[in-house]
């Protein structure tokens, strides 16, 4: 033929053309990664500016706790902590119940600057490490999505992610959260299971267990990977594509990942006893017996391996059953299905509703609404069909991943809008891999019919063309390695070369087809493409600054008389750290645990950890209870300071009073005496006069409407719109002492005991202590003597 | 007749996989000794932990794990230095080698911490 001969003469100057080609694309892709780095960090750095470097929110403060802790007192001291400042009187094992990737990073970080004599201290550290690791996170999808579809679509999502506002919203400069580190350490296992799939090295498989550590180190969501890689094992065995890349991608990492699950202490046997790790148990035992069935295959004849088909299932199918049967047993006896809480309440979404109400009350474990969708991934919504579609032409091992990726993480992601988080890089791939396509598709068809490039053009696609002609199966890779024998310029062209052929999906004639769209058609398509993109770029800058840089703990709103700052939460744990004992307990809703015990440093008795159901309980038993019961029971716990958080005079609506139904509904799934319809009239929350008598006693309504009715004459609740019920009452028991500027907190000391008892009460004290004495000699000096 | 055939077939069968496999080479069958021993130590253990109680379960999971894990690595050698496999016919039989040892180094390293 006449092609392949001006082929091999155009050979040389087309080499040099590709390599210079390439050599300049691969510069051009180093300084757009450079700058999508920078873009990553500076998005997230809004909050920064527009209030200060200060943690956000509620979580972010215990870790940096534990930072400080680790800077301060070293390694080892951090890894035997017991923590005897919260849940007072149990304490806490820090060094067994926290997922120490965080810490262990930001205090690497901090102690490697320090070390360089660059002092900064550990709370910028804290603060700036998240924006960094987004910056990290967008390269390790750029290097994923470069194994699925080639360096363009790479570059595409890695833009993407940079920017989407699920992921700004938990990475914000501020916002010191296990997420920050752990989005990072997803992306990346992935890109080294789907590189080791790819190549088949075992160096791979070694630093994807190692990744797969960090993941584990880092957040509890590792959990997903370890189901997901399994699955998308199975998915390949089933569809066909078992090969021996797929075993040395699969059957190292889950030995060495087990053995590494189970070095963190939090996990610690979890990786071989609960049943959110028996499918890589699965897996791996079908991995094997499809192996051996193949090998067995490949040295017999046929008619031998007929028999031993026959032989192998009439006697292993007996043992089969009685195993699976043993094992069936086993995981039935436990009442959970060895599942935990939470990932029992993502497979079935109504569980937590039902048995644990502590879990169904955390805001961001609520299922999302739609228009939170388009909020948090915008315009990739309509991409990512498009690019699932992209995926399937033509299938290959990686790509099959990415769809079987981003089906789980939606369905997970519908169930927990926590999950969202998930699902954004996933979106960002597939979203990435349709830009990509689709500009290819105009930009070669602009190029082929502007004039004087066609020439070389035409090289390039007979090139392809004698290409997509050796292309008969499904893998791509395995056609990447025969080209690679023939020739082997760069890596990059490799790639490039790959890019151009995926496209027209192995037909010629379907090439030639795709390449003729009308120049103007393709220039107009092309201009809208960038203008979808600029409408993506401008609402993600947008939700980055109004809606996601917000600390949460500092408050701000503008009025016609400018901005006003609500600094109250800092100034109340302020007052509690300058005037109180270092030794006295706080107790507060759990939402405020860590913070107090990080700004105020105080011991508190719930926090956000929320691992002992039935201590808060207790505590929102005493909420929920007439101020005598609240007293005692208080006074059993050492509490010394009461601290309320109420939004009625500024219209703050994250109060304890709007959250106070999920402390009654707490409280009286441990403690039957409290009823939730006994503070709701016809089903109805109120606290205005037609509230129910036992709302208008309880602690909470008196601890935070105490002396509310001075403030307006009225007693209007500004974020409950009425007028409160009870507006003249003195407290028996408490006693308040500080209140903050804007009343949003409020704190109150528990009354100690009288010295003297005179009167009536001494005669029933003394009948009562006579018929009791015996058994309560002890607990007389507790006992509430106002009774 | 279905039973004698049968036994014929069973019989046919066993011999035609000695015979297939006493073809393969001798550092492929080196390699398959190797997994056997360590299969044949994990078996030892689980008989072990089932006679005595698994008390000191990180001992028990570390030294289990270690074994399947060396002969899974071992596995993946033989894969990748096996001539008859084409996928790997441009891997130096030194680096999969060298890969073979890096892995297992890194298995070790966390198994002895994890001993106890």
């Amino acid at each position: 033929m006449a092609a392949p001969e001006t082929s091999t003469a155009a050979v040389p100057t087309l080499y040099t053309n590709n390599t210079l080609r390439n050599a300049f694309g691969g510069v051009l892709s180093f300084f757009i990664l450079l700058l999508i780095g920078v873009m990553a960090f500076s998005i997230r750095l809004f909050s920064v500016i527009k209030y200060e470097s200060v943690i956000h929110e509620f979580d972010p403060y215990f870790n940096y706790r534990v930072t400080q802790f680790l800077a301060k007192n070293g390694i080892y001291e951090f890894w035997n902590w017991f923590d005897d400042r919260t849940w007072y009187p149990l304490g806490r094992v820090i060094g067994g119940t926290v997922y120490p990737g965080l810490t262990l990073t930001a205090g690497t970080i901090w102690w490697l600057l320090n070390s360089l004599n660059i002092p900064l201290s550990v709370e910028t550290v804290c603060v700036f490490t998240a924006p960094i690791f987004s910056a990290f996170a967008s390269w390790a999808t750029f290097l994923l999505t470069k194994e699925v579809k080639g360096t363009g679509a790479g570059l595409t999502a890695a833009a993407l992610l940079a920017m989407v506002p699920s992921y700004i919203s938990r990475s914000v400069a501020g916002s010191y959260d296990n997420e920050a580190v752990a989005i990072f350490a997803l992306i990346f296992t992935f890109y080294l299971y789907i590189k080791t799939l790819n190549t088949g090295s075992l160096f791979y498989a070694t630093l994807n267990s190692i990744a797969y550590f960090y993941m584990v180190c880092s957040w509890g969501g590792y959990t997903f990977i370890i189901n997901l890689i399994p699955m998308h094992v199975l998915l390949c065995i089933v569809t066909g594509r078992f090969s021996s890349r797929l075993y040395i991608a699969y059957a190292p990492l889950v030995v060495l990942g087990t053995l590494l699950a189970a070095l963190v202490p939090v996990v610690g046997f979890n990786a071989v006893m609960t049943s959110e790790h028996f499918a890589s148990f699965l897996v791996f035992i079908i991995l094997h017996v499809v192996a051996f069935v193949y090998y067995i295959k490949g040295i017999l004849s046929p008619k031998m391996f007929k028999v031993a088909v026959t032989l192998v299932v009439s006697v292993g199918l007996a043992v089969c059953c009685a195993v699976i049967a043993v094992l069936i047993a086993l995981v039935a006896s436990s009442p959970t299905k060895g599942w935990s809480g939470r990932s029992l309440s993502l497979l079935d979404p109504t569980y937590a509703s039902k048995y644990i109400p502590i879990i169904a009350s955390v805001s961001e474990h609520q299922p999302p609404t739609w228009p939170s969708y388009f909020m948090d991934i915008n315009v990739l919504a309509f991409l990512v069909p498009a690019g699932i579609i992209a995926c399937f032409s033509p299938l290959s091992d990686s790509s099959s991943f990415v769809v079987l990726y981003i089906a789980t993480s939606v369905y997970f992601s519908g169930v927990m809008v926590r999950l969202m988080l998930v699902f954004a890089p996933a979106a960002c791939i597939t979203s990435g891999i349709a830009l990509s396509q689709s500009f290819d598709v105009f930009t070669r068809s602009i190029k082929f019919q502007l004039p004087g490039i066609s020439s070389s053009m035409e090289v390039d696609a007979v090139e392809t063309s004698s290409a997509t002609a050796e292309a008969q199966n499904d893998a791509v890779k395995t056609e990447k390695s025969e080209e690679t024998s023939k020739n082997r310029p760069s890596k990059k062209s490799k790639k490039k070369e790959k890019e151009k052929e995926e496209k027209p999906s192995t037909k010629a004639k379907a090439e030639k087809r795709l390449l003729a769209l009308p120049l103007d058609s393709s220039v107009i398509f092309l201009l809208l493409l960038i203008l979808l993109g600029a409408f993506y770029v401008v609402h993600c800058v947008w939700a980055a600054a109004e809606a996601y840089s917000a600390p949460s703990i500092v408050l701000t709103s503008r009025s016609h008389d400018g901005l006003h700052v609500f600094d109250d939460f800092r100034e109340a744990y302020g007052w509690l750290r300058h005037n109180t004992d270092v030794d006295d307990k706080v107790a507060s809703w759990w939402d405020y645990g860590y913070q107090t015990t990080a700004m105020a440093n105080r011991t508190v008795i719930v926090d956000n950890n929320t691992w002992n159901n039935t201590h808060i309980a207790t505590v929102g038993t005493a909420m929920s209870s007439p101020e005598k019961a609240a007293w005692e029971i208080f006074h059993s716990l050492d509490v010394k300071y009461v601290l309320v958080v109420f939004g009625g005079l500024v219209g703050y609506p994250s109060d304890d009073i709007n959250k106070f139904l999920w402390m009654v509904r707490i409280g009286g799934g441990v403690f039957p005496h409290i009823k939730e319809p006994d503070y709701l009239r016809d089903g109805q929350y109120r606290i205005d006069s037609q509230a129910t008598p036992t709302m208008l006693n309880c602690l909470m309504y008196k601890l935070s409407y105490y002396r509310f009715v001075e403030t307006d004459g009225k007693g209007f609740d500004r974020v409950r719109q009425t007028e409160i019920g009870k507006k003249y009452f003195k407290l028996t028991h408490f006693e308040e002492v500080f209140t903050t500027h804007h009343w949003m907190v409020r704190i109150y000391k528990l009354k100690p005991p009288k010295n003297r008892i005179r009167g009536k009460t001494k005669k029933s004290k003394s009948k009562t202590s006579s018929a009791s004495s015996r058994g309560k000699r002890s607990g007389t000096g507790k006992k509430n003597p106002w009774q | 007749m279905g039973r004698a055939s049968s036994k014929e077939d069973v019989g046919a069968l066993f011999r035609s996989l000695r015979s297939a496999y006493a073809a393969t080479t001798l550092n492929l069958k080196i390699i398959d000794l190797y997994v056997g021993f360590a299969i044949f130590t994990a078996l030892i253990q689980v008989v072990y932990m089932v006679m005595v109680g698994s008390f000191p379960f990180n001992s028990f999971l570390s030294g289990v794990l270690s074994c399947v894990g060396t002969a899974v690595l071992a596995v993946c050698l033989r894969i990748q230095v096996n001539k008859e496999n084409k996928e790997f016919k441009d891997l130096p039989p030194e680096r999969a080698f060298a890969d073979f040892v890096l892995c297992n180094l890194v298995l070790h390293l966390v198994m002895i911490n994890f001993l106890g």
